[in-house]
């Protein structure tokens, strides 16, 4: 497998676009969905004094922050229906709350008591951010609080919700947002003009709830994950580039690095994007069965990919080959994806529990904990050093 | 099918424009200001995006507003679609945020815009907000007043002093006086999680209420069933209720001739539950144990009418629960469809705007179930209660000899 790991090699340096930046966090699990960081940049000995803030929000919710520059993003919801929808903006360095703009829901709340209202993850391109909830209201602010624009979606579609509630989250490439509000009834993804708001397209997704969020394979060229498999849709026009059709979960998402999509398809998937052109239907380089991630997304960095199954289980595999390496159990359960740096991985159960992981090539250790004692269900951000965690009452600053 | 969509759509069109209209009549008395100026292109906002670009350059000029604007923009929420009043409420948190707090927010003004129950809702709602957070004891006296207000969330908040009343008067071991609080907040309220905690209030201390009344749910209906869903297609499917409604008729369903059968829900909450309606055939006694449920039938439809009695013409409301495909006709006309099947079921899960007409009005529900095998996905049932937008129960004002017991 040398001639993968050289393409692997070949392929990060002719996509400088998709480089891990250490101090942004752009979108959900960062860039590619891959929640990886530069190695070194976070804090593996971990402390109380390590907390640099704590902030009380809004409102409640799961969605991950953003970090654009020296801000930070993150959503809530909140009323005695949760139809309060905020997007709030927060100072990196103080957590001061500088803006918090609300619009009310104009789709239907309803949702698990596990999940929120403020669930999907909103996006940026750096000079908007783009958020949207799961009663398919979707804004957009400049980062400085201006409204620019806002949809209803479910407004436009009455059909598009899921009583479960909805969390796929944004992405915004090509001066695109990619709006999956796939469900059981009427179900699309579209693809939204970043400065107007309006629609460039609006695709017939299959009918079935899907929580999973898509991933950008190039600049203009995201996956869309369903139950049926992958399809690469270009962001210009909606058009397919290429699709894989041998299944995919619905909740957990896949992960793109150095120019391989891992999917959660019959364990994890890898599939090889055409280094000359990802428009070109992929190759699969490998499947493994015992790879299989539960809510969390697996993770991508230095040669190998990471997993966590429901019962806590972290498993390590070979990125090459898929084969697993080893497993270590940590104290779940999980519902935000960890992030890794290669060396060290930092996952965060749902009782607040901070767990950092030495990452060995034939084993995994616990060398760090931090108890912050509040639940996390939330995927977290990491960027210039520090991780961002949110709870249903507060963000968190962890690092530097 | 006319949609719920398009119902919306006609809805804010007229109120859109009745709004324009009322900021022309009133132009007489109202001073022109660059936020009255930049309403139009704010209130023309509308599906999919139209209007966007437009509505972004007034809204920086609405944002940029002083405090005392305020009110100004509260009251171009009335009348305006949903999307519309988005913009004005992302822009009345701009306005307070550069104002520098709530210091120097026109309380008076905003008091005086709470008073007026012509406003929008919510408007009013964010109207107190804006109050309490630069006053609150005044705004809390003038929850005081609201018991009644046509905002749930004042109602619900004015309802929560009447309840905290009747807890310290149940603590003071006051019975009497505590039961009569506790029945009047559970008069008032319309908010569901408040309506039942309510209930267990009132029960604890002995006292009665009657949950199927206070809502509105509707227990007696003509059910008929079951008809073939395999494989979802009974979804689409035109069974012979859906053409002609005719209570004496046999009809065909998935296993033969079923006919027409009155049902009355001894549920509290209305809930219809189907199942008891078309109970499984019993299995032979040698058979092996069957992997799914037991408790009914898989991939089956079945419809249920009643007629609805309206003392008026007049709007209304159709709220349903219910975690199976559904389709609803008011009078013979779609109302809404929702193909989705046991992701969940609440309370008011779902409104619809209606028009009642005075006399008979005929509500026909397809409630589908699908074969799925899970431990939840058994439910075979609905809920429905007619209320206004409030969610205040409207009553039959008689009850139609075909719903009778």
């Amino acid at each position: 497998m040398p001639r993968l790991k050289a393409l692997l090699i070949a392929i990060a340096l002719v996509t400088p676009s998709l480089r891990v930046r250490a101090d942004e966090w752009l979108e959900f699990r960062g860039v590619g969905g891959a929640s990886r960081v530069q190695e070194g940049s976070l804090p593996v000995e971990l402390s109380a004094a390590d907390i640099r803030w704590s902030v009380d929000l809004p409102g409640r919710g799961l969605s991950g922050v953003l970090v654009v520059g020296d801000r930070a993003f993150v959503t809530t919801s909140e009323g005695p229906t949760q139809d309060r929808l905020h997007l709030v903006c927060l100072s990196t360095s103080t957590g001061k709350i500088l803006w918090d703009r609300q619009v009310w829901a104009t789709g239907r709340t309803m949702c698990h008591p596990k999940t929120s209202v403020a669930a999907p993850t909103p996006c940026s391109d750096g000079k908007r951010v783009y958020a949207i909830f799961s009663s398919n209201d979707l804004v957009c602010f400049d980062l400085d609080g201006n409204l620019q624009w806002l949809r209803g979606i479910t407004y436009d579609y009455p059909n598009v919700s899921n009583s479960l509630g909805m969390s796929s989250s944004l992405l915004v490439t090509a001066d695109t947002v990619i709006v999956p509000v796939e469900n059981d009834s009427e179900s699309y993804s579209l693809g939204i003009d970043a400065s107007t708001g309006e629609n460039r397209w609006r695709l017939d997704r299959p009918k079935g709830a899907n929580w999973t969020s898509p991933v950008i394979l190039e600049p203009g060229l995201v996956a869309l994950q369903s139950k049926k498999g992958i399809d690469a849709i270009r962001a210009a026009d909606g058009s397919t580039a290429w699709s894989y059709t041998e299944g995919a979960d619905t909740v957990s998402s896949s992960a793109l690095a150095d120019g391989v999509l891992y999917v959660p398809s019959n364990g994890i998937t890898a599939l090889t994007l055409d280094p000359a052109d990802p428009a070109k239907q992929p190759t699969q380089a490998w499947r493994e069965n015992t790879l299989s991630p539960a809510t969390a997304s697996c993770v991508v960095a230095g040669d190998a990919l990471y997993t966590i199954n429901g019962a806590g289980v972290l498993t390590a595999g070979d990125r090459e080959t898929g084969k697993r390496r080893w497993q270590l159990r940590l104290q779940g359960p999980y519902s935000g994806t960890p992030v890794t740096d290669g060396k060290h991985l930092w996952a965060v159960n749902e009782a607040g529990l901070v767990q950092v992981v030495e990452l060995g090539a034939k084993e995994g250790k616990v060398v760090a904990t931090l108890d912050l004692g509040d639940e996390i269900l939330c995927s977290p951000a990491a960027a210039d050093g520090a991780l961002y965690l949110r709870s249903n009452t507060k963000l968190h600053k962890i690092g530097r | 099918m006319v949609s719920f969509q398009s119902f919306l759509t006609g809805c804010c069109a007229v109120a859109s424009m009745l709004v324009r209209v009322s900021l022309v009549v009133c132009g007489a008395v109202a001073v022109a200001s660059p936020v009255t100026d930049s309403l139009p292109a704010i209130l023309a906002v509308d599906h999919e995006g139209k209007g966007n670009a437009a509505a972004a350059k007034a809204w920086g000029v609405i944002a940029s507003a002083d405090p005392s604007a305020l009110p100004d923009i509260l009251a171009g929420m009335d009348g305006a679609n949903p999307l519309a009043a988005n913009w004005l409420r992302a822009a009345v948190d701009a306005v307070v945020t550069k104002s520098g707090g709530n210091a120097k927010l026109p309380v008076d003004s905003l008091v005086r815009f709470l008073g007026e129950t012509k406003h929008d809702p919510r408007a009013r709602r964010l109207a107190f907000d804006l109050v309490k957070g630069a006053d609150p004891d005044r705004a809390d006296k003038l929850l005081d007043g609201m018991v009644e207000d046509p905002s749930v969330e004042l109602r619900r908040d004015a309802v929560a002093k009447v309840i905290a009343r009747a807890e310290s008067l149940k603590t003071a071991e006051k019975k009497e006086e505590a039961l009569a609080a506790y029945q009047q907040a559970f008069s008032a309220s319309r908010n569901v999680e408040q309506i039942q905690a309510l209930a267990t209030a009132i029960r604890d201390l002995g006292g009665t209420v009657d949950l199927t009344r206070h809502f509105g749910f509707l227990r007696n209906w003509q059910i008929v069933g079951p008809f073939d869903n395999t494989e979802g297609k009974g979804f689409a499917a035109v069974y012979p209720p859906e053409e002609r409604l005719d209570l004496t008729a046999a009809l065909d369903g998935k296993e033969g001739k079923v006919s027409w059968q009155p049902v009355e829900t001894g549920d509290e909450y209305g809930i219809v539950n189907v199942n008891l309606s078309y109970p499984p055939p019993a299995p032979p006694a040698d058979a092996k144990p069957a992997e799914g449920p037991k408790e009914g039938l898989k991939g089956v439809i079945a419809y249920a009418v009643t007629e609805f009695v309206s003392a008026e013409d007049r709007p209304a409301e159709i709220r349903l629960g219910s975690k199976n495909a559904w389709k609803i006709w008011l009078n013979g006309s779609p109302v809404f469809e929702r193909e989705e099947y046991h992701r969940g079921m609440e309370i008011d899960q779902y409104r619809m705007p209606v028009t009642l007409r005075k006399g008979p009005n005929t509500i026909l529900i397809k409630i589908c179930q699908d074969e799925q095998r899970r431990p939840w996905t058994t439910e075979w049932e609905f809920q429905l209660r007619v209320c206004d937008e409030v969610g205040t129960a409207i009553h039959p004002a008689a009850t139609p000899a075909s719903n009778a017991k």
